[in-house]
This record gives C-alpha cells, structure tokens and sequence, in this order.
C-alpha cells in the first residue's frame, strides 16, 4: 500500500507547481486559468488521500463540492478573459497595467 | 437507513433571499428599460423580507441544523441584519449612478442579492464545507459585478485581477482546510474544535495548515502583505460596486475570522496571534502611508480601507472575548463610514463625470455646505477624532490591545493612526480653503439625498447608544465558547 506521505508530497508538488505557475507566467492568460484549477485539483489529491486513511468519506464529499465550484470558477474566470480580449485584442499578462496596484 | 427531514427553520431567511434572487432574474427578463424600477423594488423588498425573517427567528440560544453545518445564533443574527441594511443602502446610492451610465439592468441586483446569500451562509457555517461555499458564493458575484461594465478596459482588467487573486486566495484557504482535517479528522468547525483541545499546539502539520488557511484570510479581508487587488479593483471597478466591495462583504470577512480562526482554532491562538501582529503593523502602516500619494479618491479609500483592516486586525489579536468583541464594533462602524464616503463619490458624480479626483472635491463648501459637512463628518470618523463614532472603534480595539500587555504594538497604531490622519484632513482642506473649479450644482435624486444625510448622521447620533452596541456585540461573541 502507498503510504499517505506520498500523495501529501504529490499534492504539495502540484500545489507549489500552480503558485509558481501564477506568479511566473507573463505571457497568457489561460495559462493563469489552468494554473488555478491545478492548485483546486492539488487540494482534492490531499482531501482524497485524507478520507481514503482516516475511512472518514466527508472529505471525499468535499471533493465533489470543490470539482463543482471549480467549473463555476472557470465559466466566470473564461467570460472575464473573454470581455478582456474584446477590450484590448490581448490576453498577455503583462498588458494588463493600466491600474498601478 | 432512514432519512431524516432536517429543520429547516433557521435557514428559511437564506432560502427566501436565495429564491427571490431567482425570481428576480426571471421577472427582469421581461420588463422594458422603462418598467426596470420593479427589480429594483423586488431586490428592496427581499432584504425587508429576509430583515422581518432574521428578527422572528431570532434565537437566544445557538440553534445547530443540516447535521451541524448551519448554526443560528445571536452573531449570525446581528452580522446578517447588519448586512441587510448596508446592501439595501448600496442599492439605493447605486441606482441613479447605474441609470446615468446605462448600467441599469437587473443583474445588478440579483448578484447583489446572491452575494448577500453567499454573505448569509459565511455567518451562519458552521462547517469548513459551508463556510468555502458561501465564500465561493460571495467570491464569484462579485468579480462578475466588478466586470459589469463591459466596454470599460479597466473595470475588465480589475475584474480579471480580482478573479485571479480572489482564487488563489481561495486555493489557499482550501489547502490550509485541508492539512487541518488530515490532522483533526473532522470538518466541521465545533469537533475540530473538540480535536485540538488534546493536541500539542507545536504539532508542526498544524501550524503548517494554519499559516495556509491564515493566507487565504489575509487575502480576503486585504491586509498587508495580500492587499494587491484591493486598490485595483477599487479603482477599476464602477462606483456603485466599488461601494457593494468595500461594505458588506468586509462584514462577511468579519465573520469568516470569527468562525474559522476563532470558533476552530481558538487552541493555537499563540501561534495566530504572532503572525496577526505581523500582519496588521504592516496593513497599518503601508496602508496609511502609501494612501497619502494618491490622487484619486476611490485609491486612498482602498488604502484607507487596508488600514482598517489592520486597526481590526488588532481586536482579533488580542485573543480575548473582549477584543473580538470590539474587533467587530469596529466591522459594524466601518461598514458604515465606509457606505458614507463611496457614497458621496455617487453622490457628486453624475453623466459623464466622475468625482473620483481629489481636486473633484475643492471648493465642495462653496458648492453645497451641507455635503461639505457631512464629508467633514465621515472624514473625521474615518481617522478617528474624538466626538465620532469612529474615534471609539479604534479606542476599544486599542484598549482591548493593551488589555493583554502589547503595549509597544498600541504605540504602532496610534502612530500610524496620526499618520492617517494627515490624508482625511487634506480632503477637508481640499473642501473648504480651496477656490472651486467647478461650479456645476450637484445632481442627485432625493432618495440618495436623504440616504447620505441619515447615513452621515447615524455615525453622531449612535453615540448616546454606543453602550447598547457594544453589549449586543459581547452578547454575541460570549455565545461563541
């Protein structure tokens, strides 16, 4: 049997992944898009492996709620980047700079 | 295995809001641009609803329902009233500034309406799983409001920046929800609860997921080192929702602290309280300091707003009943100071113009003394002279601050409280010892007059009643443990 550490350190791996992905992509907005459901899927691996060792299935519940926000998410998050694109014909991460924040 | 029908009773004012929103969809669908006011009214009608709901049911013990995911108690009584009246204010002061600009349409209102659901559920979870779900709720009503403006590049670009943050944010909170069930077993915030009182507080997996769900925190409540968005949507986003961002949802942060750091892991408060120290000197401080070189007004409002943030952060520090309970005297006041000074911004602005300059504002007294005064009013609650209520917010998180010994962190704040104040006095300055280089008469519908002069007034005659207030909010946290 796979030992509990691993699916941590995998979803942790997959975790840090999308924060680096978030922060170092300067080039497209879609990949900000996937970079945010990866962090959402990090945690499911994390809450699966918890109920799976725990035989506790409200965690495994929890999953179904998160994959579920997590489309409503991506329908908003794809209809900003496409009122986005209308406005300024680029979805580039770094065009977006007209607000000094 | 039989199925048991929960009670559904203390949910009722959630449903009612939840299901009036979607009649409301329908019903605008088919009104023509003339007839529009009837959303408007249907949306004022359901918060008079669900108020008249919320106070019949009013409970004076904790009610747990839906296998303790929901509670009902005098808290989520006080904050959701208290919602009610900020988004019913909201919408009076947005609807002339929607209808100017051809924004006026229903969606306005019916994200409005499910945001306040979203806000309902944050106050009343009692379960990890409902407290992300009315987050989430919350969350994506409005980065859909904050894009509301289609054409507009820098309302779109907020939103996306919002979107983007807003998520992560919640990516992280999930992931500190996460470790902490691994290490708890349970979700639900009472047992969680139950769980660490016979853990080891150093449990290292436990501060690890503590530090994840304290991020994500940070992030929604906008405090200093997670306050990125918070200027940019401020500014990018059309007024009347700069306003709905910058009221009511900072009671629904409120509540989230509450029942997550406090409800749940009241047992590690040694290990929150150090990183909340952190958290709020710097919100104070970069707050007050960067707020002073901007010249747009809904920017230093943002950065205002940070550093209350950080003022509140102070009574949840301070880890004892009486802080929280001061901690959420000062929510209550600032969601009202804060409904005052967007407001005015409405108020000033009409077609074509936005007063959102802080040169907008020179000469206001020569223009109309009367709003001159109620902004004097608001900008002297805002920093927190003594005869405003304001003055009393930062008193009592202050003095709850040094009711645990911290005093060097209650120096911190009265400095930077005098630092704040610099930038709410300009604006005084700005109204009533410049020449004005407008002169245009002010324009606003009657309602939204008589809205700013009971809204600025409130902040004077609460005072008598302050005493009144602050028991309700102690009554409420005692309730908590």
């Amino acid at each position: 049997m796979i030992p509990l550490e691993h699916y941590l350190i995998l979803g942790a791996v997959l975790f840090s992944l999308s924060v680096v992905g978030i922060f170092l992509n300067r080039k497209n907005l879609v990949i900000l898009l996937m970079a945010i459901e990866l962090m959402l899927l990090a945690v499911n691996m994390n809450f699966v492996a918890f109920s799976h060792y725990l035989g506790d299935a409200a965690g495994q519940v929890f999953v179904f709620f998160i994959l579920t926000v997590a489309a409503a998410e991506a329908a908003i998050g794809l209809a900003i980047l496409v009122v986005v694109f209308r406005n300024r014909r680029s979805i580039n991460v770094e065009d977006l700079d007209t607000l000094k924040g | 295995m039989t199925f048991e029908m929960p009670n559904i009773l203390p949910a009722v004012p959630e449903i009612f809001v939840f299901s009036m929103a979607c009649v409301i969809l329908i019903v605008d669908l088919f009104l023509s641009e003339r007839r529009r006011i009837v959303s408007y009214l249907l949306a004022q009608a359901t918060l008079i609803g669900a108020a008249i709901l919320t106070f019949k049911l009013m409970v004076s013990e904790p009610v747990f329902t839906f296998s303790n995911m929901f509670v009902a108690d005098r808290l989520a009584d006080v904050l959701k009233l208290a919602i009610y009246a900020v988004t019913a204010s909201v919408f009076v002061y947005s609807r002339d500034y929607l209808r100017t600009r051809g924004m006026y349409r229903g969606e306005y209102f019916v994200l409005g309406l499910f945001g306040v659901v979203g806000m309902m559920i944050i106050v009343s979870a009692g379960h990890f799983l409902t407290l992300y779900l009315g987050l989430e709720l919350l969350a994506l009503s409005l980065y859909a409001m904050v894009a509301f403006q289609r054409d507009s590049s820098q309302a779109t670009e907020a939103a996306m920046k919002y979107f983007v943050l807003g998520a992560m944010a919640s990516g992280m909170l999930l992931y500190g929800m996460s470790i902490l069930y691994g290490v708890t077993g349970n979700l639900e915030i009472a047992a969680v609860r139950r769980a660490l009182a016979g853990m080891d507080a150093d449990n290292v997996m436990l501060i690890f997921g503590l530090v994840f769900v304290i991020v994500g925190i940070a992030f929604k409540l906008g405090a200093v080192p997670f306050h990125m968005w918070v200027p940019d949507v401020y500014h990018g986003a059309p007024t009347s929702v700069t306003l709905y961002i910058g009221t009511a949802p900072k009671l629904a942060a409120f509540a989230l602290v509450i029942r997550l750091l406090i409800g749940g892991l009241e047992n590690l408060a040694a290990s929150w309280q150090d990183i909340l120290v952190i958290l709020a000197v710097l919100s104070m401080g970069v707050g007050n300091v960067i707020a002073i070189a901007q010249d747009n007004i809904k920017r230093m409002l943002a950065y205002s707003s940070i550093s209350h943030m950080g003022f509140f952060l102070l009574g949840i520090l301070s880890a004892t009943p009486n802080g929280y309970s001061s901690a959420m005297f000062y929510v209550l006041i600032y969601a009202v100071m804060s409904l005052g000074s967007f407001g005015m911004i409405i108020l000033l602005s009409r077609s074509g113009f936005e007063a959102e300059r802080l040169e907008d504002f020179k000469g206001l007294n020569q223009r109309s003394p009367w709003y001159a005064l109620l902004m004097l009013i608001l900008m002297f609650s805002m920093a927190g002279v003594p005869p405003t209520v304001g003055f009393y917010a930062k008193l009592l998180v202050i003095q709850a601050v040094i009711g645990v010994g911290m005093v060097p962190l209650a120096i911190v704040a009265v400095l930077f409280a005098v630092i704040g104040a610099y930038y709410y006095l300009r604006i005084i300055k700005l109204m009533y010892f410049d020449e004005a280089e407008d002169k245009t008469p002010i324009v606003a519908g009657g309602d939204v007059r008589l809205l700013m002069g009971v809204n600025v007034m409130l902040l004077l005659a609460i005072m008598p009643w302050i005493g009144v207030i602050i028991d309700l909010c102690s009554q409420a946290i005692k309730q908590l443990s």
